[in-house]
């Protein structure tokens, strides 16, 4: 009979980018049960909206979270604008889903060099994030900040992207895609890779189900569930759009319906770019009061749905903010997959639900 | 900058960040900026690392971890704030869970304002950390007790919260409507 012990993993760890602990209890090499503690980064933001008026706290949604930085901005504004009333116009919501297609491209690149790292492929770890400057430089020349945009305002939007603009970052993304095809055919012909990452983290459909799993590590067990579907702000315009899905339900079938997304973003933003219509940006409201009420919308984030919640109380502070954020969904799932794994193939299986622990603790 | 007495390594730790500064530093480590140049390494052993670089403000559950963290690691020492959260709180000062800037907690010597901070900024910081490592060393290998080489560490942590529940409490008592800010939490932040 093997001897039970506890190995703490975390919160600083060189796998970890961020805070989070877990206490493994191990059966020689085999992991029985993982024991996730949290709280590290929460720093009580939601509340701060009781103290910031509304279009201030624009800036601070965005903060929630430096990699998917656009989307909590983009949801929070969104939720408020509902709440108002207000309809901005379709020039800015195109606007809004392109920048929010090339966050998920970013940060996908960044998760793939995240995970390259974890299992020592340096190489493809420092290609990742070398690609992964093409869209920071996107970034850098249409909003003039490289993580957090601030671009996005309660109303619409900062300031306008020109079409000009628009045409060069189409030609950067070509490129990024002929590069980002090579490292990605390169990357899973490889035998090392396979060996890492087929059949290990394996949750099954009903599982991925059960624990209500969203995003990326649904995707990966088979589940067809997408927000863009529902077609909200510039989703619905588009031709034909279906979320990639994959049936094999381990690491290395999350990590295929990742780097399957980056294209399908790049193919989304082509297309808007080529429809994008030319009404204004809309700005600042007039009302200075948000309304009784609440309202609530959910949109997808790089790491799968996120839901935002807003609640007026007829003043220009808004009484209630609250978001559901996609990696506390998964964090059930990463428990259960973590389940009778090798000690040696932890760091995998957390990184391929791609963790964000900022946006789960606030 | 002259040349180093030898190749510092350093350790990365994410205070409460949003996440921002963190991909910036682990960013300039990369090909484009390559910090690894000056023959820095980043590293997760805190018992080889010469410089801490924080990123994010300090709240009641991290503060100890980032205590601990400094408390392994060797003399001579460099700390490095990165980001405006670490260095005053940022945006994040009003909120209930943060007690402050990573100098709430441990002493540091370097300052890199930004939100998120710019990976040339956090070039520019780590090689000023450098400067500040060599003086150190030299002191220390002339003699100096290791225990006094670094700035002294902060002594009341949590002194930023209490004070301001102080003066909230206070001015509830005298009626008054508009609470007196402690000067750590009015400073003018990048936002």
């Amino acid at each position: 009979m093997a001897t039970r012990s506890v190995i703490p993993f975390g919160p600083q760890h060189p796998v970890l980018p961020e805070p989070v602990h877990l206490d493994l209890v191990v059966e020689d090499e085999r992991v029985v049960e993982a024991i996730p503690q949290i709280g590290f980064v929460h720093r009580g933001l939601e509340k701060l909206v009781q103290k910031r008026d509304f279009n201030q706290f624009v800036y601070v949604a965005e903060r929630v979270c430096g990699i998917c930085s656009f989307g909590h901005g983009y949801g929070y504004a969104s939720a408020t604008e509902k709440l108002m009333g207000i309809e901005i116009p379709r020039r800015a919501e195109y606007l809004r889903v392109i920048l929010e297609e090339l966050s998920r491209c970013h940060s996908h690149l960044l998760w793939l060099g995240l995970l390259a790292d974890a299992f020592g492929f340096e190489a493809l770890f420092n290609h990742c994030w070398r690609l992964r400057e093409t869209v920071l430089d996107i970034f850098q020349r249409t909003c003039g900040a490289r993580i957090i945009l601030s671009i996005t305002i309660v109303g619409g939007m900062a300031h306008d992207i020109s079409d000009e603009d628009l045409k060069w970052v189409c030609e950067q993304l070509e490129g990024l895609k002929r590069e980002y095809r090579e490292i990605v055919d390169t990357m899973f012909n490889d035998v090392t890779v396979r060996e890492r990452l087929c059949g290990v983290g394996y949750i099954s459909f009903e599982d991925a189900l059960e624990l209500s799993m969203v995003g990326p590590f649904a995707k990966g067990s088979g589940i067809e569930h997408d927000m863009r579907t529902t077609g909200y702000g510039a989703y619905g315009d588009l031709e034909h759009f279906e979320p990639i899905i994959s049936t094999e339900c381990d690491c290395y079938a999350r990590c295929k319906v990742r780097c399957e997304e980056v294209f399908q973003s790049i193919d989304i933003i082509e297309e808007l770019v080529k429809k994008i219509p030319h009404d204004g940006i809309g700005g600042k409201p007039k009302a200075k009061v948000v309304p009784e009420g609440q309202s609530l919308v959910m949109i997808e984030q790089p790491r799968g749905e996120a839901f935002y919640y807003v609640r007026g109380n007829g003043t220009k502070n808004l009484d209630r903010f609250r978001m559901r954020t996609p990696t506390s969904q998964n964090l059930g799932g990463l428990v259960r997959a973590l389940q009778g794994v090798d000690l040696a193939d932890v760091p995998m299986i957390i990184l391929t639900i791609d963790p964000c622990i900022s946006c789960t603790e606030r | 900058m002259g040349y180093a007495s030898k190749s510092p390594w350093l350790i990365h730790y994410d205070g409460s960040s949003c996440n921002g500064c963190d991909i910036e530093v682990l960013d300039s480590l990369m090909p484009l900026y390559d910090l690894e140049r000056f023959g820095i390494i980043n590293t997760g052993n805190p018992k080889h690392a010469d410089i801490f670089l924080v990123t994010g403000s300090v709240n009641h559950q991290n503060i100890n971890v980032v205590k601990h963290i400094y408390e392994q690691m060797m003399e001579p020492k460099v700390v490095v704030a990165c980001g405006i959260c670490a260095c005053t709180g940022g945006v994040f000062r009003d909120c209930y869970n943060i007690i402050g800037g990573v100098d709430k907690a441990i002493p540091v010597d370097v300052y890199a304002p930004g939100c998120a901070v710019r990976p040339e900024t956090i070039i520019d910081a780590v090689l000023k950390a450098v400067e500040i490592l060599d003086e150190k060393a030299k002191r220390l290998a002339a003699g100096e007790d290791p225990a006094t080489i670094g700035k002294p560490m902060p002594e009341t942590p949590n002194a930023p919260v209490d004070e301001r529940h102080a003066a909230a409490e206070a001015t509830a008592k005298a009626g008054e409507a508009k609470t007196e800010q402690p000067a750590a939490a009015t400073k003018q932040t990048n936002e």
